[in-house]
């Protein structure tokens, strides 16, 4: 095999490696949430994974300042909730967890996700 | 004094001082006598005399401790909305046009066979390079502005794929124009790509701009329901009719409506009669006549008469915005089939970019000459050609849909999973009383033994069953004072469930019930046997009175079956769902009435707590049950079958305990439930069979698995309009939903 050919080879395996690892290789950090989580939209949502208390009442204000299409909608299929979120606008959805558990959140077409830990 | 109340949005508040000083200065207003401020919601509720104070008074108050009152917020939010949405399309039209036509020029003047034809400038290199600038880095902004924001966030999406997609293109193309002798040292041919990239950016907006426009139309259920509310109330207060906005009537208002008009709040007709038309409710087409003390729903037309109503339900509590939550929460929830697509999406785009290098390497090293351009071209189309956005939009679209149609003939989803389920039913349980007969029994036949007045049989039994809140007792009762028959006071009043009841009249001890009392007092009945086959064989209910443990007479009393429900009935068994009938009737009335609907099994004699244990043990023999009943009466049992259908209803019991209400009395709703429950399952199918499919062979395609044997590549212009084509189908699949027939 050629150089050049060699010098693909291990690229590739690095750049594989290298996706992998930067996309399914993370590890989300969990922001304790008590009363009210401000939630940016941008790209994805900052913070993503949200711990709250069972049986309490929390407020998730979501700000959306990307003006992607897929980030439109807000999806909380588990709460039953699927809100519109217009362009710099902040949207309050109130929710309150009656069991324990990991919940998902997407945006209109599961393409982005936030995870609600519920402790 | 007359009082008005009234809500509106306060902002700028940031502590509890604040609403503090809110509500002072709102009470300093002369007529206002409540004040109150929250802050959690931003909004403040303040109760007024309307002759004393003018909204702008009210507005000052907040205004001068510097404070800001929203007025009219929603219009003018839903307004900004719209207006932001045109916007959105017009900017997407105007980058598509660009893009397209200035990415035909590239193709004009750069695709072989077609070049010759071409002005000579536009084969120059340079040219169109600057061409293609506009397109890459203007139109094709939005998919560099979503990549950076998701890599902050170590995701991906679609777009990242569009962006490094046509930026390898655009790239290796500018560095043909810069470089072209290092290339031809290479042995490539030096040939930018420019017209790809360029048509790639110009047909994935487009298809962008499609779908924008289709998924727009998936959601127009919820809009057009709350476009149903009236806009206004004619109120009567202080003997005058004035027209006030719908967020102003408050409950016990008299509103006066007018042939022709929209009836604004749910309330209870006072004076006057009218046919009123409430298909856009219920879906039933025939109009409805009402009068005196009838129940009037809120976005409802009044057809022909004039008549007045006291609201007793405004705001949040009508049945309209009732029927907007759920409609709402149902199309939020996630049915258990997109569970699959969405742990596919989630990891979708880092492996389809794995794929794209993979595919790099391997047609760099094993492929033909010029291995580079190969290995370019196939791996641009592997990142183009890849379709995360139809798996995401496959189920909930169909959702929405599905859930709005329902909506539309008064068939309310709780969630994606009742839908879901309604599909598999196979078995349907109908409690009897008030879903396949209208729940208002009359009495048919009094029947004395020995010495006894008809009238004075009917007097006592319509004495005792007076405390009893039973519909039989309810017809006894009804029949006895019809005849002006002077009622007795009743002592000891004992009512036994699912049996009938017993009390103390003149000291005579009265037993009024069914024979299975009459055995548990040990009361012989031998003697009324023959009376009782003839008429449970017709159909009817028999209740037997005794006095002092001594038979004394029958009454027969029988509940008018619906006109719907045998066609209910048919349209259930055509849909090939077996049918089962439940009630607390003596078996032979049970299988009368069985054999009239055409109902072969039939469960009588249940006691109403023994519902549940029936549903459950249908279901034991590996069926799929749904139960139809009030709501109200019958909720463990609702609860405990896999749907419950809740029906000729809308109050909030029977919601909270159904998967499905249904708000029509007509029977052929629940056939029209189900068929609704079936296509939509069957669209939500294709949209996934199709997404999944078109990734699992394109993508291969594109990677060049054909090549081997058929020496056919993607172009990666082609793999574009693939692209573009598979959301837009997805959900144009879902809009055809709207079209199909459920009745």
């Amino acid at each position: 095999m050629s150089p050049d050919k060699i010098i693909v080879a291990i690229v590739s395996v690095l750049g594989i490696g290298f996706t992998y690892w930067f996309f399914l290789g993370k590890n989300d950090k969990e922001f304790v949430a008590s009363d009210s989580v401000d939630i940016m939209v941008d790209g994805g949502y900052e913070p993503e994974v949200i711990s709250i208390l069972k049986g309490k009442t929390i407020k998730l204000n979501f700000l959306r300042t990307d003006p992607t299409t897929c980030l439109e909608d807000v999806v909380l299929g588990d709460f039953k909730v699927r809100e519109h979120l217009p362009l710099n606008k902040k949207v309050v959805i109130e929710i309150t967890p009656d069991k324990k558990g990991e919940f998902t959140y997407t945006c209109g077409m599961g393409m982005y996700h936030g995870k609600i830990i519920v402790k | 004094m007359n009082e008005t109340k009234k809500t509106f949005s306060v902002k700028g508040m940031h502590c509890a001082s604040c609403v503090a000083t809110i509500e002072r200065s709102l009470k300093k207003v002369d007529g206002v006598s409540k004040a109150t401020v929250n802050i959690a919601t931003e909004k403040a509720t303040v109760t007024y005399d309307p002759a004393k104070v003018s909204d702008d008074k009210l507005y000052s108050a907040v205004s001068n401790v510097g404070y800001e009152v929203i007025v009219n917020e929603e219009i003018r939010s839903e307004d900004e909305e719209k207006e932001e949405k045109v916007r959105e399309l017009h900017d997407l039209r105007l980058k598509v046009a660009v893009s397209l036509i200035l990415g035909s020029l590239l193709l004009w003047g750069s695709f072989p066979g077609l070049m010759q034809t071409a002005p000579l400038f536009l084969r120059d290199f340079w040219v169109q390079l600057i061409i293609a600038i506009p397109v890459q880095f203007w139109a094709g902004f939005t998919f560099y502005r979503a990549t950076i924001s998701a890599l902050k966030h170590r995701t991906a999406n679609m777009d990242t794929l569009v962006a490094i997609g046509t930026t390898v293109a655009f790239a290796y193309s500018a560095f043909v124009t810069l470089f072209p002798q290092l290339v031809v040292k290479i042995g490539i041919d030096p040939m930018p790509y420019f017209d790809t990239a360029a048509i790639i950016i110009g047909l994935i907006l487009l298809g962008r701009y499609f779908e924008a426009k289709a998924k727009a139309g998936t959601s127009e259920a919820i809009k057009k329901l709350i476009g149903m509310q009236a806009k206004t109330a004619r109120v009567i207060r202080d003997g005058k009719e004035v027209d006030i906005p719908i967020a102003e009537v408050i409950i016990n208002d008299i509103i006066r409506v007018r042939p022709g008009e929209k009836i604004p709040v749910d309330g209870i007709i006072i004076e006057g009669d009218s046919s009123i038309d409430e298909s856009m409710i219920t879906g039933e087409s025939m109009p409805t006549d009402k009068t005196n003390g009838d129940i009037v729903v809120g976005a409802t037309m009044n057809k022909t008469g004039s008549f007045i109503f006291r609201a007793t339900k405004v705001g949040q509590e009508t049945m309209l915005a009732q029927i907007i939550r759920l409609v709402q929460e149902a199309q939020g929830s996630k049915a258990p089939i997109q569970r699959l697509a969405d742990l596919v999406s989630s990891y979708f785009v880092p492996i389809v970019l794995m794929l794209a290098i993979l595919t790099f390497a391997v047609w760099y090293i094993f492929g033909p000459a010029p291995t580079l351009l190969f290995a370019l071209l196939n791996m641009v189309a592997v990142l183009i050609i890849a379709c995360p956005c139809a798996m995401g939009l496959a189920t909930p679209t169909a959702i929405m849909v599905g859930t709005g149609k329902g909506a539309e003939h008064g068939i309310l989803i709780r969630d994606a999973e009742s839908l879901e389920i309604a599909h598999k039913i196979n078995t349907i349980i109908f409690d009897k009383t008030g879903t396949l007969t209208k729940g208002q029994p009359e009495v048919t036949d009094v029947i004395p033994f020995g010495a006894i007045d008809p009238n004075e049989l009917l007097r006592i039994a319509g004495s005792i069953e007076k405390g009893s809140e039973h519909s039989l007792a309810e017809a006894v009762t009804k029949s006895a004072e019809a005849k002006q028959l002077a009622l007795s006071k009743v002592e000891k009043f004992q009512a036994i469930p699912g049996h009938g009841v017993e009390g103390v009249i003149d000291d005579k001890k009265i037993t009024f019930g069914n024979k299975r009392l009459m055995d548990k007092e040990s009361i012989d009945t031998e003697n009324a046997n023959e009376e009782i086959g003839k008429l449970e064989t017709a159909g009817k209910t028999v209740m037997l009175l005794a006095y002092d443990k001594e038979l004394v007479g029958l009454i027969a009393v029988a509940d008018v079956i619906k006109e719907s429900a045998r066609d209910g009935i048919i349209a259930l068994q055509n849909l090939g769902i077996e049918v089962v009938m439940i009630t607390g009737d003596n078996k032979r009335t049970a299988d009368a009435i069985g054999r009239k609907l055409g109902i072969t099994r039939v469960l009588a004699e249940v006691l109403p707590d023994g519902k549940e244990a029936e549903v459950r043990k249908i279901q034991t023999e590996g069926r799929v049950v749904a139960m139809v009943g009030d709501g109200i009466n019958d909720a463990p049992a609702l609860a405990a079958a896999d749907v419950g259908i809740a029906m000729g209803t809308g109050t909030d019991v029977a919601i909270e305990a159904a998967d499905i209400t249904l708000i029509s009395k007509d029977l052929k709703s629940v056939a029209a439930a189900i068929t609704l429950s079936k296509k939509t399952m069957r669209t939500i199918r294709v949209n996934l069979f199709w997404a999944f499919g078109y990734n699992i062979i394109l993508i291969p395609v594109a990677m060049g698995a054909l090549y081997p044997f058929l020496h056919v590549l993607l172009n990666p212009i082609f793999a574009s309009v693939a692209m573009a084509t598979s959301s837009i189908s997805v959900v144009s699949n879902s809009l055809l939903l709207k079209n199909k027939k459920i009745v």
